[in-house]
């Protein structure tokens, strides 16, 4: 059922509204409940798929719902519509401002009753997809304060790999920091890569969803899940490969690769001149779980992140060396 | 005057990134002052060039107190401003929420530990901020409360209000908040605008920054006298919103005191041109903020009054 979570005017003929679909068991009986949530960032659309996919696999087998299935699939309808990342005419990033205001300005107000719909939940999945610059391997991303209720919950996801990350202030302005504050339990998945679907990124995350719900009750039918993520909670596991001259980046890998030390992971060249301005090696034996999809770059853009070590898990998800 | 670039990134196609700084007078480093940040602080650079300027003068005049050296920044991101794009070109981040900076960071991280490369350690800071609402404030100082807040300098600007404002989990990556971490007594000064150049709240900038430096002995001039500015919290400002969404029809200036009931606002249906909503001052006091969009949302802070006792 179509519900409208919250609505409010626009100056001409026009309102906004966030919009859900609530699925329930057929026998109208009550369960425990999952918010599946996604486009807070209107360039980030692998999620929309997502809720597609969910809602088809239920479709077929109603008679295996045993609890709520929320699905929330467009947290920031302006962004989505102008294909922009944060809110439009507001030049805002919509996860900074939660957990919003009820007596706030507009989206304050929107983020504060999002957050009270979605509150409630056994679990969130706010799905995600890096941006528009960047490949991410499909991956749960997990604040090191919610690192012992969450990371359990994410090895059943279906995902390649968890990272545990160091908290940070700016990151309490997240959905995801709200909602596990309020205690509900919410798994941030980053995965592919901004303005496009990959459809068997969002078909293995649909898998790890009903792993999810199969867990907590809420689906009974058979799930079939092929990945077990490799978990890192170590800082200084994950290399960070920043472009050290501004131009033009061609990747000579893509992501999931195996590295070795001094392996090639792509050019940055320079087409006015047409000289080679950086070869760009990976420093480490690792894992590129993340590689830079937009070509363009600026002294000090993200090209590649590498976790180092793990390679044998790494291998085994059929990476291979270069 | 001596002029050096502070911070620089080579560019593809573009000319180089360039972070210029006008430096006035020799020895403690005593004041910084940054202009834009963003690429809609025209009002900021501004009043940065009129203070290059006045203090070129000053120095030609040998009223710089000697060991006191003055460092002006007037813009953190041109390129921004020559493209008239708010924020990062490429990424659209935000310079002023990637302090203090990482210099093996992304881009912006990377301007920002250049910037506060050399805008560190100095005794004094400001920053010609601007709030992120189109429209007009009273000239007011704003400084985080951080513990480390020092109010009473900041009514030597002799502005009508300092404010003293609670960091929010964003602020504290703004300059502002790291200036004070890392001990520069900091303030963020506000103009009336922010895109467009008022040539009244930009003198009334440069007066403030002027008698700041004489009482702070940094320049031999006479502070004008200003006004003993009152010192308020940020939650004290009372925000009257928008009940409707449609044209907004401002009534009232920043810095105009208002009667309750007065008539601050009028909201118009975009069609029919009928009045939706009317917005009147909920008690006595002063207009610290009034928009000037012409399209307003619903729920949108349209005005900000400091409320005065009766």
């Amino acid at each position: 059922m179509i519900e409208i979570v919250t609505q409010v005017s626009l100056p001409v003929d026009e309102h906004l509204s966030i919009k859900k679909n609530r699925l329930q068991p057929e026998d109208g009986s009550n369960g425990r409940r999952i918010s599946i949530v996604t486009g807070i960032h209107g360039d980030e659309l692998e999620g929309q798929y997502v809720c597609w996919l969910v809602q088809q696999r239920i479709a077929q087998h109603p008679e295996c719902l045993k609890g709520t299935v929320d699905i929330y699939p467009a947290m920031n309808p302006f962004g989505i519509d102008s294909v922009t990342r944060g809110i439009p005419a507001f030049d805002l990033d919509m996860n900074r401002i939660f957990p919003g205001s009820v007596d706030g300005d507009m989206n304050e107000y929107i983020a504060a009753q999002i957050v009270g719909d979605i509150s409630g939940s056994d679990l969130a999945v706010d799905i995600h997809a890096s941006n528009i610059y960047l490949t991410e391997i499909p991956q749960i991303r997990i604040n090191e304060i919610s690192a012992q209720r969450l990371v359990p919950l994410a090895m059943k996801a279906n995902v390649d790999f968890v990272w545990v990350h160091g908290a940070s202030t700016v990151l309490e302005s997240t959905l995801a920091y709200s909602l596990n504050s309020r205690g509900v339990d919410t798994l941030v998945v980053e995965m592919g890569v901004g303005m496009r679907i990959t459809r068997t990124y969002c078909e293995q995350l649909t898998d790890g969803i009903f792993n999810l719900m199969r867990e907590l009750n809420i689906w009974t039918d058979e799930v079939c899940t092929t990945h077990t993520p490799i978990v890192s909670s170590v800082a200084d596991e994950v290399e960070f490969l920043n472009a050290p001259v501004s131009g033009v980046f061609v990747k000579s890998v893509n992501h999931g690769a195996l590295l070795g030390p001094g392996d090639e992971i792509g050019l940055i060249v320079d087409p006015l001149h047409g000289t080679l301005l950086n070869r760009v090696i990976s420093p480490c034996e690792g894992w590129l779980f993340t590689v830079r999809e937009y070509p363009m770059v600026d002294q000090g853009s993200l090209m590649a992140r590498i976790l180092k070590g793990h390679m044998e898990e790494a291998a085994r998800k059929g990476g291979a060396a270069q | 005057m001596k002029k050096e670039v502070l911070y620089e990134i080579k560019a593809l196609y573009r000319d180089d990134f360039r972070v210029t700084g006008y430096t006035f007078g020799e020895g403690e480093k005593a004041l910084c002052i940054i202009g834009s940040m963003r690429g809609n602080e025209n009002q900021q650079l501004y009043c940065c060039s009129r203070l290059v300027a006045r203090l070129k003068q000053l120095e030609e005049e040998g009223r710089l107190i000697p060991g006191k050296q003055i460092l002006v920044i007037p813009c953190a991101n041109p390129y921004s401003i020559n493209t008239k794009k708010r924020f990062w070109c490429t990424d659209n981040t935000d310079i002023n929420r990637m302090f203090p900076g990482y210099a093996l960071g992304e881009t912006t991280q990377r301007i920002a530990a250049g910037v506060f490369e050399a805008v560190k350690g100095w005794q004094y800071g400001i920053q010609f901020a601007s709030f992120y609402m189109p429209g007009a404030f009273v000239p007011h100082i704003r400084m985080m409360d951080t513990g480390y807040q020092d109010t009473e300098l900041a009514c030597e600007f002799g502005l009508p209000y300092v404010v003293v404002q609670k960091p929010r989990p964003f602020d504290t990556a703004t300059l502002n908040y790291n200036w004070q971490i890392w001990g520069t007594h900091a303030f963020s000064l506000y103009t009336t605008n922010t895109a467009r150049v008022d040539e009244e709240s930009a003198l009334q900038a440069e007066n403030a920054v002027m008698s700041f430096m004489a009482r702070r002995r940094l320049i031999n001039h006479h502070p004008h006298g200003g006004y003993r500015s009152e010192v308020i919290r940020s939650a004290d400002f009372v925000s009257i919103r928008a009940t409707c969404s449609g044209f907004l029809q401002c009534m009232v200036k920043p810095g105009q005191r208002v009667q309750k009931d007065t008539l601050l606002a009028r909201i118009l249906d975009p069609y029919e041109g009928c009045v939706l909503a009317e917005l009147r001052a909920p008690m006595l006091g002063v207009i610290a903020f009034a928009g000037d969009e012409p399209m307003v949302y619903e729920n949108t802070a349209v005005l900000k009054l400091i409320r005065e006792e009766a």
